[in-house]
C-alpha cells in the first residue's frame, strides 16, 4: 500500500515537473519576442493545460471513444463490427423497454412532487417572523448530507418486512379506526407497486431539502418592495406566489429541474442498494442499473452498453430543451 | 371605529392559524426528515435481535459492536481507502480546476471563451453515458483496480472550473495589476494574492469535492472490481447484502461512513451552503 501510494505520489510529481519544466522554457523562450498582450495569452494557456489534459483523457477521449463503441457488437472481450446490430437489438430488447419505463416513472413523478415540495418549504421558511427558521431548515436539509449508499441501506432496513414503519403502521392499523382505513403493512421492498413508491420516497426524502436550499437563496434576493407593492395592490397569498414568487424564481427553477432530470435518469446507487436482493427487481430496473448488468453482470456487451448510454443522453438533452422552452413561455 | 377592530382581530386569528399551520407542516417534515438519523444512530448501539423486534431506544451494545466491525471485515482498510482517495482528489481537484479557471477568466481570449464553452457543454453529459467507454479508458492505462482509478477521473471537473470561475469574476484586478508592476511572476501572483484571498470559495469547494468522492459508489463499484481494495460505500454496500446481516452493525457502519460529512456540515455550514448555492448566482 504505501509503495504503491509512494510510486503514485513520484509519477505525479515528476509528471507535475515535466510539465512544468516544459512550458516554462516555451514560456521563457517566447517572452522575449512577443507583445504584452500574447504573453498573457500564453501565460494563460498555462494555467489550463494541466486542467485540459485530464478533460481530454478522461472526458474527450472517451466521449470520442464511444461513438466507435456503439458499432461493436461484442461477447466479453471479442467484439466485431456491425454498425447497426445494436440499435436492432434495441429495438427489440424488452429489458431495456422496461428499464426506459421505470426511469421514466421515476422521473414523472419524483421530480415534480419533490420541486413542489421544496419550493412550498422555501416560501414557508422564507416568512421571517416564523421563529426557529435555522433548526428548521437545518432538519429539512440534513438528508442531503448523507451518501447515497449509507441511507439507501437505511431505508433498506426500515422498511423490511418487520422493520420500524411496518412494525409502526401495524401499531396504526391494530384499532377499529386503523381497520377501517384499511391501514396494514406493505411489502415495500417486494411488491412491485410499493417497491418503486419506496425508490421515490427514498429519492424524495434525500433530495427534497438539498432543493430547497436553492430556493430559499434564491428568494431571499427578490425584492421586498415588490412583495409589498403587491400587497397594497389587494392581491392574495396564491396570486402573490403565482404571480411573483415562481416567475421570479424561474431560472433557478429551470436550474433544479434540469439538475434533477439528469440526476433521475442515471439513477443507480438507491435501486441498486435498496431493492436489489428482495426478490424481482423487474419494476424498479433503471437505465444505469441496465448498463451495469449488460457490462458486468451478464456476457459483457460493451457496444450494446454504450448504445443504453446513449439513450440516456439523447433523453437528458431532449427533456433539457424542452425544459427550456418551457420556462421561456409566458 | 368597531368594525376596524373586528377587522384587525379576523386578519390576526388568520395570521396565528396561518402560523400554526406552518409550524405543524414544518414539524412533521422535520421529524420525517431527522428520524431516520436518530433510528441509525440508536440502532448503531443495538444488537441485531433488539433492531428486529422494533426497539428504538439507544441500547448498550455499541463496544461490541464497534469490535465485530473492525474485527471481522475489512472496514478499517476500506475506511482508509476511502479517505485516501477523497483528500488526494480534493487537493488535486482544487489546485488543477482553480488554476484553470484562473486562467479562463483572468487570460480570456476569444479561443479561450469558445473552448470554455464547449467544456460547459460537456457538463450536460450525464455520467451514465460515460462510464463505460471512461472504464475502456481505465483499462488501456492499466489503472484498473487501483484506487487511482477512482481519484484521476474527478481531478478535473468542469463544474469546479465553473465553480471557480464564477468566484474569479469578482476579484479585484487592480490587486493583480499592481501585483505585475511590482515585477511577481503570474504563479506567484496566485499562489501569494489570489489564493488567500478565495479562500471561503476554496473551503466550499473542498467540501463539495470530498463528499463527492466520500460518498461515490457506482465508478468505484466499476473499476475496484476484484475485493482486495474497496471503498466505504462499497463496503457498506457488500455488508448490508450479506445472507445473515447483523443490523446493529450494520447501522454502525453508516454512522461511521455518515458522521465526517454530518461534521463537516456542522462546523462549516456557511460554506456548505456556499458552495451549493454559490454557482448560480
Amino acid at each position: 500500500m504505501q509503495s504503491l501510494i509512494k510510486k503514485i505520489l513520484l509519477t505525479i510529481k515528476s509528471l507535475v515537473v515535466k510539465i512544468y519544466m516544459k512550458t516554462r522554457a516555451i514560456i521563457k523562450n517566447l517572452l522575449g519576442k512577443i507583445s504584452e498582450k500574447r504573453r498573457a495569452i500564453i501565460i494563460g494557456w498555462a494555467f489550463i493545460i494541466p486542467a485540459l489534459i485530464f478533460i481530454t483523457v478522461f472526458i474527450f477521449i472517451p466521449m470520442i471513444y464511444s461513438v466507435f463503441l456503439v458499432t461493436q457488437s461484442c461477447r466479453g472481450i471479442v467484439c466485431e463490427t456491425d454498425f447497426f446490430g445494436n440499435i436492432d437489438k434495441l429495438m427489440g430488447d424488452p429489458q431495456f423497454k422496461q428499464a426506459f419505463k421505470n426511469t421514466f416513472i421515476f422521473f414523472i413523478v419524483q421530480v415534480p412532487i419533490m420541486l413542489t415540495l421544496a419550493l412550498v418549504f422555501a416560501v414557508i421558511l422564507n416568512n421571517p417572523k416564523l421563529k426557529f427558521r435555522g433548526v428548521f431548515r437545518t432538519a429539512i436539509f440534513l438528508p442531503a448530507v448523507t451518501s447515497l449508499v449509507a441511507y439507501s441501506v437505511l431505508f433498506k432496513m426500515m422498511l423490511a418486512p418487520d422493520g420500524i414503519v411496518n412494525t409502526t403502521i401495524e401499531f396504526l392499523g391494530n384499532n377499529p379506526i386503523g381497520e377501517f382505513l384499511g391501514i396494514k403493512p406493505v411489502g415495500w421492498l417486494t411488491d412491485p407497486f410499493w417497491q418503486r413508491a419506496t425508490i421515490v420516497i427514498a429519492l424524495l426524502w434525500r433530495w427534497t431539502g438539498y432543493n430547497m436550499i436553492f430556493y430559499l437563496s434564491g428568494l431571499q434576493s427578490i425584492d421586498k418592495k415588490v412583495y409589498e407593492a403587491a400587497e397594497i395592490d389587494g392581491a392574495n397569498k396564491l396570486q402573490i406566489f403565482f404571480k411573483i414568487t415562481v416567475p421570479q424564481l424561474k431560472p433557478i427553477i429551470l436550474f433544479t429541474a434540469v439538475m434533477s432530470t439528469i440526476g433521475t435518469l442515471q439513477l443507480f446507487d438507491e435501486p441498486f442498494n435498496i431493492i436489489a436482493g428482495s426478490g424481482t427487481t423487474v419494476s424498479t430496473m433503471t437505465l444505469s442499473q441496465y448498463i451495469y448488468n449488460v457490462s458486468f453482470v451478464n456476457i459483457p456487451n460493451f457496444g450494446y452498453a454504450a448504445v443504453v448510454a446513449y439513450v440516456i443522453m439523447i433523453t437528458a438533452a431532449i427533456l433539457t430543451v424542452i425544459q427550456f422552452r418551457l420556462s421561456r413561455e409566458d | 371605529m368597531v368594525t376596524m377592530v373586528k377587522k384587525i382581530k379576523q386578519i390576526n386569528i388568520r395570521k396565528v392559524t396561518k402560523m400554526i399551520f406552518s409550524y405543524i407542516i414544518l414539524g412533521i417534515v422535520s421529524f420525517i426528515c431527522v428520524f431516520p438519523f436518530y433510528w441509525m444512530f440508536a440502532g448503531s448501539t443495538q444488537t441485531s435481535n433488539a433492531i428486529i423486534s422494533g426497539n428504538i431506544s439507544v441500547g448498550s451494545n455499541i463496544i461490541e459492536n464497534l469490535k465485530t466491525l473492525f474485527q471481522q471485515s475489512d472496514y478499517l482498510r476500506a475506511f482508509g481507502n476511502s479517505a485516501f482517495a477523497a483528500i488526494l482528489t480534493t487537493v488535486l481537484a482544487l489546485t488543477i480546476s482553480s488554476l484553470a479557471a484562473y486562467g479562463f477568466e483572468i487570460f480570456s481570449s476569444k479561443f479561450k471563451n469558445k473552448l470554455y464553452n464547449v467544456l460547459l457543454l460537456t457538463m450536460m453529459i450525464p455520467f451514465a453515458a460515460l462510464m463505460i467507454p471512461l472504464y475502456k479508458v481505465i483499462i488501456a492505462l492499466d489503472l484498473n483496480n487501483k484506487l487511482i482509478s477512482v481519484v484521476l477521473p474527478s481531478v478535473a471537473t468542469v463544474f469546479l472550473i465553473f465553480f471557480f470561475k464564477q468566484s474569479f469574476i469578482k476579484f479585484p484586478r487592480e490587486l493583480i495589476q499592481s501585483a505585475r508592476v511590482d515585477g511577481a511572476n503570474e504563479f506567484r501572483i496566485f499562489r501569494s494574492i489570489v489564493f488567500p484571498v478565495m479562500k471561503p470559495t476554496y473551503a466550499a469547494a473542498a467540501i463539495l469535492t470530498f463528499t463527492a468522492s466520500w460518498n461515490n459508489f457506482l465508478w468505484p463499484l466499476i473499476t475496484l472490481s476484484s475485493n482486495d481494495i474497496q471503498t466505504l460505500p462499497l463496503k457498506i454496500s457488500t455488508l448490508s447484502s450479506s445472507y445473515t446481516p447483523d443490523y446493529g452493525v450494520i447501522l454502525l457502519s453508516i454512522v461511521v461512513a455518515t458522521l465526517p460529512s454530518i461534521v463537516v456540515f456542522f462546523s462549516l455550514q456557511k460554506h456548505f451552503v456556499a458552495g451549493l448555492t454559490g454557482a448560480i448566482k
